[in-house]
């Protein structure tokens, strides 16, 4: 090399940041077209304009007319209580039985070990049909219950925590069992908090894997009063009531993106370690 | 909860020890019973179903032995959405696995916003796709969309990207790209900061302090191990992603979008033709478990460097 280091360390720096910011906004501008899109009269979307101009009159228009002709509130607040009670319930099921297969010896360990990686495996579309059809012999489903049920159990997140809890040294074990500890006053008291890292990172992929999934709320759900954001989001878009409104059903998609993405922008690290985690892989 | 303490450290460690264990029993209990319940049996289930001509509602049902497999091997339908399926992998893995690897090599060469890299490509990752795609579909749109615009601006026609049976395919790809690059860029990032610096230094000895040189010598070979693990991942995702597929093309135009997941979805959930979407889901479980026991085979005989 004839040039200077230092020289060519620039030029570097210049084509890298050139080419990564022409990527990241590439990869932005589906985000930042609908939040556009949402805030600008209809008029000026449909001439094909590069520039837009929001205006707040197109805001309150389009944010109100998807507000008025969606129950996206509805849809919210079913994505919120169905995403809590499987994030809860998960835990609850598989934190005992994540301790359970790292500390405890009982007959059956390695089998349910097996089970749970087995369980890892296999992709929902597999056991969908019988879960579908129990639900629909059961009379369940249209329900809260169709929407949660399937999810209860998670070999994920008997994975993560039983290698979280197998780091756990078990002289603080047998300190708390003198105490009188029961063996799920550990898991409870011992055991999840200090495995919080874990704990935070399995919240997050399982919340945002419930909140935008499409297929299950798409098979067990018919009643709009029933349905989760992304199902509700895709109901709207294809109804004659968004028809031709895109400002609208751009509003829509911010409405229901907009948790996520805030919930991102302030736990950003667990939220790239909790998406990172599945498979059982911990990187 | 408390224990009985009893004086005779011997036996205080035997019923310590049978304590234990019924504990683990109980603990683990309800979690194997939903995972059978919820998992296995469902995912065996199946495999009966498929051998059946069961329809939802009817009683009468007969064993077909391997019909379903073999009316859907041969179905014309079937042969469609295997070659969609793999013209979208064929894109989606290759691509987002080497741009996620540059972008990830990109990134840790920079010595200022990292951070906001990483954000802006790890964004479509979390956010709700179907919302992300009905903006794809604005940004796409045939005569007001903005990809069409800036094309006009070169002297390109306008482009139908969804409802051309000759493009649609490639414009969900390009999608599925979208979505997947920067999770393989967080991976690859996580490889990368597991490398240790001092062979990066040993390398520069060795004349290899700088681009292609280093990367050959030391970062390549030392991602082994995370590139084989975003390949698979990588494949099993492209292969069941169709959520696109459904919110924008409904398999359209004349079946051009029309991927193997997507058929099982129609099958089994639109005709609720049970026993052949129970065949097209056994032949996915087939494929998972096959990538797996390949991942499990090489990941083996890797070598491993750390």
């Amino acid at each position: 090399m004839f040039e200077p280091r230092a020289k060519r360390i620039g030029i570097d720096a210049i084509v890298g940041n050139g080419i990564l910011m022409g990527t990241a906004i590439i990869m932005l501008l589906p985000f930042i077209w609908m939040v556009m899109v949402s805030l600008t009269p209809q008029g000026e979307v449909y001439s094909g304009s590069i520039v837009l101009t929001p205006t707040l009159d197109a805001a309150q228009a389009n944010y109100g007319f998807a507000l008025s002709r969606a129950p996206l509130l509805r849809y919210m607040l079913n994505g919120a209580i169905v995403c809590s009670f499987i994030l809860v319930l998960q835990i609850l099921i598989a934190a005992p039985a994540g301790y359970a297969l790292a500390k405890l010896p009982f007959r059956g360990r390695p089998l349910l070990m097996a089970g749970v990686i087995i369980g890892l495996m296999i992709p929902i579309q597999v056991p969908a049909i019988p879960l579908y059809i129990g639900l629909a012999y059961a009379g369940l489903l249209d329900s809260y219950t169709a929407l949660i049920l399937p999810f209860i159990i998670s070999g994920f997140g008997i994975f993560l925590f039983r290698q979280f809890f197998a780091k756990f040294p078990d002289e603080v074990l047998d300190a708390a069992r003198l105490d009188g500890f029961s063996e799920l006053a550990i898991v409870w008291r011992l055991m999840l908090p200090a495995a919080w890292p874990a704990v935070a990172a399995f919240s997050i992929f399982s919340v945002v894997a419930h909140w935008n999934d499409l297929y299950w709320p798409l098979i067990v759900i018919l009643r709009p009063e029933m349905m989760t954001p992304p199902l509700g989001l895709a109901t709207f878009r294809q109804s004659g009531d968004s028809a031709g409104n895109v400002g609208a059903l751009m509003a829509g998609g911010v409405i229901i993106t907009a948790p996520l993405v805030v919930l991102f922008a302030f736990a950003q690290k667990h939220f790239i370690r909790g998406m990172t985690m599945s498979r059982g892989k911990t990187l | 909860m408390a224990m009985s303490i009893s004086f005779a450290p011997a036996a205080m460690k035997a019923s310590y020890r049978t304590v234990q264990r019924r504990a683990g029993f109980f603990l683990a209990f309800p979690a194997a019973v939903l995972l059978i319940i919820f998992v296995l049996l469902p995912s065996s289930i199946v495999i009966i179903l498929s051998l059946t001509d069961y329809q939802l509602g009817l009683g009468d049902t007969h064993f077909v032995g391997l019909d379903n497999y073999t009316s859907t091997l041969a179905s014309a339908e079937f042969h469609k959405s295997l070659i969609n399926t793999f013209i979208y992998v064929a894109i989606v893995a290759p691509l987002s696995t080497s741009l996620g690897l540059i972008l990830a090599l990109m990134i840790e060469a920079r010595t200022t916003l990292k951070s906001f890299y990483r954000t802006a490509f790890f964004l479509p990752v979390t956010a709700t796709l179907v919302a992300m795609a009905t903006a794809w579909e604005v940004l796409l749109h045939p005569t007001f969309g903005l990809v069409n615009t800036l094309l006009a601006g070169f002297g390109i026609s306008k482009i139908r990207f969804l409802s051309d049976p000759g493009v649609a395919l490639y414009a969900i790809s390009a999608i599925g790209v979208w979505k997947q690059v920067g999770f393989n860029m967080i991976l690859f990032l996580a490889g990368l900061s597991t490398i240790p610096k001092e062979l990066y230094e040993s390398a520069s000895l060795d004349g290899a302090d700088h681009g292609w040189k280093r990367f050959f010598l030391v970062s390549w070979p030392m991602l082994g191990p995370v590139t084989l693990f975003v390949v698979v991942i990588t494949l099993i995702r492209a292969f069941s992603d169709f959520e696109a597929v459904l919110v924008l093309t409904d398999g359209g135009p004349v079946r051009s979008t029309a991927v193997v997941l997507f058929l099982l979805y129609e099958e089994a959930f639109r005709y609720f033709k049970i026993g052949t979407g129970s065949a097209i889901a056994v032949l996915f479980l087939m494929f998972v478990a096959l990538i797996s026991w390949l991942q499990w085979r090489i990941g083996e005989r890797q070598i491993h460097y750390v």
